[in-house]
C-alpha cells in the first residue's frame, strides 16, 4: 500500500506518527481495517501494529490494537461489541494475528472522554510458548 | 465407566440408526469443553491465562492477575501455556479468540479489555457481589482510602 492510501486509510488518527505514517500498512492490517469501516460504520477508528512490542521479527502482523467508535454499539454490553469486532476479524485471528486488544465505544461515550488510549501492556516474554 | 459399557457405546455409535444419541454422548464426555464446564464451576472466579499469578507471561494476563489483585479476589488461575489442549479448548468453549479469559459464577465476563473497562467503571464490584464476593476496594474505600471504588472511566 503506497503512502497516498495509508494517509487516506488513516484519516481518521488522532495519535500517529510521521514514521507510522511513512511506513506502508500491512496486508493484514490493511484488510482489518477495511472490514471494520464497511461493516460498522465507524466514525472513528484505529488500527495499531503494536508487534514490535514483542518478541516478533520487524515487520510482523501478530498484535493489534484496535480502537472503533460506532453508533451500531449504542445499547449492546460490551462483551458483544467486542464478539462484533473478534466475528469480523475471526479469518486473521485465526491465522497470523496472535493478540488483539479492543476499545469499543459509542459515539456519545467516546465524545465525553479523553480520546486517547494507552497502548497495551509490556509484553511479559510469553509468545510463541 | 466399565470397559464392557464402553464397548457397548461404541457398538452403538457405529450403527447407523441408532448411534446419534451415542455419538454425542462420546463426543462430549472426555472432551475439553466437559473437562473446561468443570473447571469454570470449580470456583466463583475461575481465570485461563499465560502464566500463573506469580509469574504472568503476558502483559494482558498480568493485567488481570493486578486487577483480581487490587480487589482481594481468591481465583482458580488456569496457564494455557502448559496445557496446549487447553490453549486451545477454552478459544472453542466461550467462543472467544484470545488468552486471558475470566469467568465469574460460571459464566464469561471477558478478557483483559473487558476486566479493565469494568474495574475502572466500577462494574467489577457489581458483578463479584453478585456472586457473593465482596471487593477489598470497598473496605478501602470505608476506610477512606486511596480505593479505586467508584472511580469513573478516565480514558
Amino acid at each position: 500500500m503506497n503512502l497516498a492510501s495509508r494517509r487516506l486509510h488513516t484519516s481518521g488518527l488522532s495519535k500517529i506518527s510521521f514514521t507510522m505514517i511513512r511506513e506502508a500498512m500491512g496486508q493484514v492490517e490493511a484488510a482489518m481495517y477495511k472490514k471494520l469501516e464497511s461493516s460498522l460504520q465507524p466514525v472513528h477508528l484505529e488500527l495499531h501494529n503494536e508487534s514490535f512490542m514483542h518478541n516478533v521479527p520487524k515487520g510482523s502482523e501478530t498484535h493489534f490494537k484496535v480502537v472503533v467508535v460506532s453508533s451500531q454499539f449504542e445499547g449492546k454490553p460490551l462483551i458483544q461489541r467486542h464478539r462484533a469486532v473478534n466475528d469480523l476479524l475471526a479469518e486473521e485471528l485465526k491465522s497470523g494475528v496472535h493478540a488483539l486488544s479492543i476499545v469499543a465505544k459509542t459515539p456519545e461515550q467516546w465524545e465525553s472522554s479523553t480520546k486517547t488510549v494507552d497502548p497495551s501492556p509490556k509484553c511479559r516474554g510469553g509468545f510463541g510458548k | 465407566m466399565s470397559l464392557a459399557a464402553f464397548s457397548q457405546v461404541l457398538r452403538q455409535a457405529c450403527r447407523p440408526n441408532q448411534s446419534l444419541a451415542a455419538l454425542s454422548w462420546l463426543r462430549y464426555y472426555g472432551t475439553e469443553d466437559s473437562r473446561i464446564s468443570k473447571m469454570v464451576q470449580n470456583n466463583k472466579v475461575v481465570v485461563f491465562m499465560k502464566g500463573v499469578p506469580a509469574e504472568p507471561r503476558c502483559g494482558f494476563s498480568n493485567a488481570v492477575v493486578q486487577i483480581m489483585r487490587m480487589h482481594g479476589v481468591e481465583y482458580d488461575a488456569h496457564d494455557v501455556l502448559s496445557d496446549e489442549k487447553l490453549r486451545q479448548g477454552i478459544k472453542d468453549f466461550s467462543n472467544w479468540p484470545t488468552i486471558p479469559q475470566v469467568f465469574i459464577n460460571g459464566e464469561f465476563v471477558g478478557g483483559c479489555d473487558i476486566l479493565l473497562q469494568m474495574h475502572q467503571s466500577g462494574d467489577l464490584i457489581e458483578e463479584l457481589n453478585k456472586a457473593g464476593i465482596k471487593s477489598a476496594l470497598l473496605d478501602t474505600a470505608q476506610k477512606g482510602g486511596e480505593g479505586d471504588a467508584g472511580k469513573t472511566e478516565s480514558k
